[in-house]
C-alpha cells in the first residue's frame, strides 16, 4: 500500500514540476469553452441552455488529450519495465497511475468547470449539481482514459486513436453526467443519476487496471 | 541458489530471436552473454526478467525466496535508464526504494560516487552520470539476480572500477549476474554463452 | 507450439471447405424465402404502408451488428484465456463484417426514418448507441491496422474488443431505459413477440438468412486471413535464410 502511495506521490510531483499536465489541460478546457460563445453567438438564453453540455464535452476532451501522459514517459524511459518487477501485481501500478492522473488533472478540471461556467452563462442553480456530477464522473473519465493510453502507448501517433477508442466509452458518463447536472430535474432524478455515475466510476475502477495492465504487458514484451 | 535454463526459445514478431538456450548459474557466478547485434542478448535478459514469455523451454530458480517470481528477485539494467529528469538524484532513488521495497539510499549514492550530486535534478546529469544513477538501483535494494544489458556503456574508468567493486561484492555475498556485453566487463566471467542469433 | 499452430488451422480449413457450399446454399435459400415473405406475401402496415418493408432489411442487420460484436468479444475472451490460435483470427475477421451490418442498419434506419419521423437522423438513445457501436468496430479495426507486430496487435485488440463489449447491452436495452423515438423491442421480449404472424415469420427468416450469410462470409474471411498469415511466415523464413 505504501508502495502505491509512493507511486501516486511521484506522479503528482512529476506533474507539478514538469508542468504541462494539469496546466495545459486547464488551458485547453478554457479555450474550448471560450470558443463556444464565439461560435454560437451571444444569445444568453441559448448559451444557458447548452452550457452544461458544452462544459461536459470540453471536460471529456481535456481529460482525453492529457491521457497519453499517464504511461507514455514511463514506457519510453524504461520505468514501466522495472515496475513489472516490483513486489505488487502490475495491475496495482496501472491503478495507481490512473489515480494520480485523476488527482492531478481530471479533478482540478472538474472543480474549475463551474468557474468557467460563468463564461457560458451557466445558471446559478446548476453550479452545485454540475460540480458534484463532474467530480464523480471524472473518476470514470480518468480510468477509462488510462485504458486508451495503455492500448496506444507504443504507437507514435496514438493521440487520435485514443480518441476513437475512448470517446465511445465516455457516452454513458456523458448521458448520466448531463442528467445529473440538470437544475430543472426533480431531486430524486438528480440523485439517481449521481448514483449511476458513482456506479460507472466503480466499474471502471475495477475494469481499467486489468485492461490497462494487460495492454501494457503486450507492449513491454 | 541456482538459476537453471533448458531449451529456452523466444519469439518477437513471429521470428525466433533466441533458440534453444541452456545454462546453469550458481550463487556467486557471473555469466557473460556475447554475440553480434540482433543475436537475442536483450531478448534473453528480458525473458528472464519476465517481460517476455518463452515460446518453449524452462527457466527455474532453486533456493530463492518462496512465493516470489524470478522477476521479483531480479534487477534489470536495460538501455533505458528509468531516470526522471524532473526529480533530483536522491528523489529518484527514494522512489525506487519505496517501490521496490526497502534499501539504503545513502549507501547506493556512495557506491557510485553520486553523493555530491544527490540534490541536483537528474535531468542535469551527463550520460555517464545517469548510467551510474541507474546502476545505483542494484545496490539500493538487495536482490540476488542481476540482469545487465551493456552495463558499462558511458562509464569512465573511475566509475568502471567502482562498478567492478560492486559486482565483486555482490558475487562474494552469493549473488548471481548475467551480463550481456561485447566489451570487456573488467572482470573475468565464470561462464560465457555465445548467442549466434536465430537462423 | 508450431505443431499445434499448424495442425489446428489445417483441420479448420478442411472443415471450412467442406461446410461452405452448404452454407452458401442455405443462405441463398433463406434469402429467397425471406425476401418473398418480406416483399410479396406480407401485408403493408396499417399505419406505415409499404415503407414497413424496410424493416425486413433493417432489423436483422441491427441484430447482426450486435451478434457479430458478441462473437468478436467471445472470440477475444477465448483467445485471451485459452490462447487458441484461431480465436484471434475469428475476432479480427468478424470486425469488418460486423461493421458492414452496423452500417447497413444505420443506413436503412435513416431511409426509414425520413418518411416516418420526417428526419434522416434523430439523436435518440438507440441511434446514438448504435452509432457508438459503429465507432467501436472502427476503433477495433484501427488497432489491428496501427500495430505492426501481429502478436502485440492481437493482445491489444483482445482487450479493446472486451472493453467495448459493455456497449452491447446498452444498445439492446437503450429503448427500454430511455424514453425514445425509436420503437421498443417487439420480437425478443420476456412476454413474447408483439408483432403479427404474417410479418413475424419473414422477419425471422431474414434474420436466419443474415446469420448464415455472416457465417459463410466469416469462414471465407478466416480462410483468407490464415492464408495471409502463412504468406507472412514464409516471407519471414525467406528473409532469415538470406
Amino acid at each position: 500500500m505504501s508502495l502505491i502511495l509512493a507511486l501516486i506521490r511521484r506522479d503528482l510531483m512529476l506533474s507539478i514540476r514538469q508542468g504541462g499536465g494539469a496546466g495545459t489541460a486547464l488551458g485547453f478546457f478554457l479555450t474550448v469553452v471560450v470558443l463556444l460563445p464565439i461560435g454560437i453567438g451571444p444569445d444568453q438564453a441559448l448559451l444557458a441552455r447548452i452550457a452544461p453540455g458544452a462544459l461536459w464535452i470540453a471536460l471529456l476532451l481535456s481529460v482525453l488529450l492529457s491521457a497519453d501522459r499517464i504511461f507514455q514517459q514511463d514506457y519510453e524511459d524504461g520505468s514501466l519495465d522495472i515496475m513489472t518487477m516490483g513486489p505488487v501485481p502490475f495491475e496495482m501500478v496501472a491503478l495507481a497511475k490512473a489515480v494520480a492522473h485523476w488527482l492531478s488533472t481530471s479533478l482540478p478540471l472538474a472543480i474549475a468547470a463551474p468557474i468557467l461556467g460563468f463564461l457560458v452563462n451557466l445558471e446559478a442553480a446548476a453550479v452545485l449539481p454540475l460540480t458534484l456530477a463532474m467530480a464523480l464522473g471524472s473518476i470514470a473519465l480518468s480510468f477509462l482514459a488510462s485504458i486508451g493510453a495503455a492500448v496506444t502507448v507504443g504507437l507514435r501517433r496514438g493521440g487520435l486513436l485514443v480518441s476513437v477508442l475512448v470517446l465511445p466509452l465516455y457516452v454513458p458518463v456523458l448521458i448520466f453526467g448531463l442528467s445529473a447536472s440538470d437544475p430543472g430535474a426533480a431531486p430524486g432524478l438528480t440523485f439517481a443519476a449521481l448514483l449511476i455515475l458513482a456506479a460507472i466510476a466503480l466499474v471502471s475502477l475495477v475494469l481499467s487496471p486489468l485492461a490497462a495492465a494487460a495492454a501494457l504487458r503486450a507492449y513491454l514484451r | 541458489m541456482e538459476l537453471h535454463a533448458t531449451g529456452l526459445s523466444c519469439e518477437r514478431g513471429g521470428r525466433t530471436v533466441v533458440r534453444d538456450v541452456a545454462f546453469t548459474l550458481r550463487a556467486g557466478e557471473l555469466l557473460q552473454l556475447t554475440g553480434p547485434n540482433g543475436s537475442g542478448k536483450s531478448s534473453l535478459l528480458r525473458l528472464i526478467a519476465g517481460l517476455n514469455s518463452a515460446a518453449s523451454g524452462k527457466l527455474s530458480l532453486a533456493g530463492g525466496s518462496e512465493g516470489l517470481s524470478i522477476a521479483q528477485q531480479a534487477h534489470l539494467i536495460a538501455h533505458q535508464e528509468a531516470v526522471k529528469g524532473a526529480l533530483s538524484v536522491r528523489e529518484n532513488l527514494d522512489f525506487w526504494r519505496d517501490f521496490l521495497g526497502g534499501g539504503d539510499v545513502a549507501v547506493a549514492l556512495e557506491a557510485f560516487g553520486l553523493t555530491r550530486l544527490a540534490d541536483y535534478a537528474a535531468g542535469l546529469l551527463s550520460a555517464g552520470q545517469k548510467r551510474r544513477l541507474a546502476l545505483a538501483r542494484l545496490v539500493l535494494t538487495p536482490r540476488p539476480l542481476w540482469l545487465l544489458d551493456e552495463p558499462t556503456v558511458g562509464l569512465d574508468s573511475a566509475s568502471l572500477v567502482r562498478f567492478v567493486d560492486v559486482m565483486d561484492h555482490h558475487l562474494a555475498s552469493g549473488g548471481m549476474i548475467i551480463a550481456a556485453t561485447h566489451v570487456p566487463l573488467g572482470r573475468e566471467a565464470d561462464h560465457r554463452l555465445e548467442l549466434a542469433g536465430a537462423s | 507450439m508450431t505443431m499445434q499452430y499448424l495442425a489446428n488451422p489445417t483441420r479448420f480449413l478442411r472443415l471450412a471447405n467442406a461446410l461452405l457450399p452448404y452454407l452458401w446454399a442455405l443462405t441463398a435459400g433463406l434469402l429467397v424465402i425471406g425476401l418473398y415473405g418480406a416483399l410479396v406475401s406480407s401485408p403493408p402496415d396499417y399505419q406505415q404502408g409499404e415503407t414497413v418493408r424496410i424493416m425486413y432489411v433493417h432489423v436483422p442487420a441491427a441484430w447482426m451488428a450486435l451478434f457479430v460484436y458478441s462473437v468478436m468479444a467471445l472470440a477475444s475472451a477465448v483467445a485471451l484465456i485459452f490462447r487458441h490460435p484461431l480465436a484471434d483470427v475469428a475476432a479480427k475477421t468478424a470486425a469488418p463484417l460486423g461493421a458492414a451490418f452496423c452500417f447497413l442498419a444505420l443506413a436503412t434506419g435513416s431511409l426509414w426514418g425520413k418518411p416516418m419521423w420526417g428526419a434522416w437522423w434523430v439523436w435518440d438513445a438507440r441511434l446514438a448507441s448504435m452509432f457508438v457501436l459503429m465507432l467501436l468496430y472502427l476503433g477495433y479495426m484501427a488497432i489491428w491496422a496501427a500495430i505492426e507486430e501481429p502478436h502485440r496487435a492481437a493482445m491489444v485488440a483482445r482487450i479493446v474488443a472486451l472493453v467495448g463489449f459493455i456497449n452491447v447491452p446498452i444498445v439492446k436495452f437503450s429503448v427500454d431505459w430511455w424514453n425514445s423515438l425509436h420503437q421498443p423491442a417487439s420480437v425478443f421480449r420476456m412476454d413474447g413477440p408483439t408483432i403479427a404472424a404474417p410479418m413475424l415469420w419473414p422477419l425471422l427468416v431474414m434474420g436466419l438468412a443474415y446469420t448464415f450469410l455472416f457465417l459463410s462470409l466469416h469462414l471465407v474471411a478466416m480462410r483468407a486471413e490464415i492464408a495471409a498469415r502463412k504468406i507472412r511466415q514464409i516471407q519471414i523464413a525467406e528473409i532469415g535464410e538470406r
